[in-house]
């Protein structure tokens, strides 16, 4: 899957757009990927998962940076994210299907908060993005 | 059969109250085709599907969308019996329409984004997963009678 200058674009101004929330849409995309895909919790015992959790506001900012730096750094989203990629592959190991998992929970968000930025091609381009990034995070891991 | 908890039946009923079958319907199908082009594939009769634009303005695909979406709200009226209910239109989809039940799944998330940009601060993380959830029991339903 490539993306084209267009989607390049899309991806940008999204993340332009949302930039000022990126935090709380992390943690958002995280709290609905927990509720509604409970599997996924499977991934922190650790954590306290309940309202509100400090610990999953904080996990949700990292998460949102990532996307964050992969869309500043959208034609080497590999080499952006290469130490998280070894992270993934090699102690974190969450299996692949999760990260479209979490990519439908960014897209609602995104479609919650800003409909109107939503068009279908935009939304096709960072559904090709939150794919590329999942590629990426698993690309080591054999 | 799937558990629906009385909270899971009103999120159910309450978006499906607000719901324009025609419109989301339409929309929702617009952009399968947008997102994951290769679902055109069983589409080669609809016309001019060659750009978003096209697609969007295409009557048939308007009037597939909303057929479809229409199919769907006998699941909302039957949820304890979803997989009867569309036990025809799996064994169509499987004999005659050859459609690989991962669009079915496909479908039901550009649906649920949908309802989310429609519903916005609305569609709670509770909403969107018992919506997750019908769509995948409607998925799977479709899915059920291939052989």
């Amino acid at each position: 899957m490539v993306l084209s200058p267009q989607d390049k674009t899309n991806v940008k101004g999204v993340f332009s757009k949302i930039c000022g929330h990126a935090e709380d849409y992390g943690a958002e995309t995280l709290e609905r990927m927990f509720t509604t895909y409970p599997q996924t919790k499977t991934y922190f015992p650790h954590y306290d998962l309940g309202k509100g959790s400090a610990q999953v506001k904080a996990h949700g900012k990292k998460v949102a940076a990532a996307l964050i730096e992969a869309a500043n750094n959208i034609d080497d989203i590999a080499g952006a994210l290469s130490k998280l990629s070894d992270l993934h592959a090699q102690k974190l190991r969450v299996d692949p299907v999760n990260f479209k998992l979490l990519g439908q929970c960014f897209l609602v968000v995104v479609a919650c908060h800003n409909p109107s930025i939503l068009t279908p091609e935009v939304h096709a381009s960072l559904d090709k993005f939150l794919c590329a990034v999942g590629t990426v995070l698993t690309a080591k891991y054999r | 059969m799937v558990h629906w908890s009385a909270e899971e039946k009103q999120l159910i009923a309450s978006v499906w109250g607000k719901v324009s079958v025609e419109e989301c319907g339409a929309e929702a199908l617009a952009r399968l085709l947008i997102v994951y082009p290769w679902t055109q594939r069983f589409f080669d009769n609809f016309g001019n599907l060659s750009s978003p634009t096209a697609i969007l303005g295409n009557p048939k695909v308007q009037a597939h969308g909303k057929k479809v979406l229409t199919s769907f709200g006998d699941a909302v009226k039957n949820l304890d019996s979803i997989k009867k209910c569309f036990a025809q239109l799996s064994k169509l989809h499987c004999d005659k329409l050859h459609v690989d039940p991962e669009n079915f799944r496909l479908l039901g998330d550009i649906l649920i984004i949908v309802l989310a940009a429609h519903f916005t601060k609305d569609f709670t993380p509770a909403c969107q997963a018992t919506w997750q959830k019908l769509v995948g029991v409607v998925a799977h339903a479709l899915a059920h009678k291939y052989h």
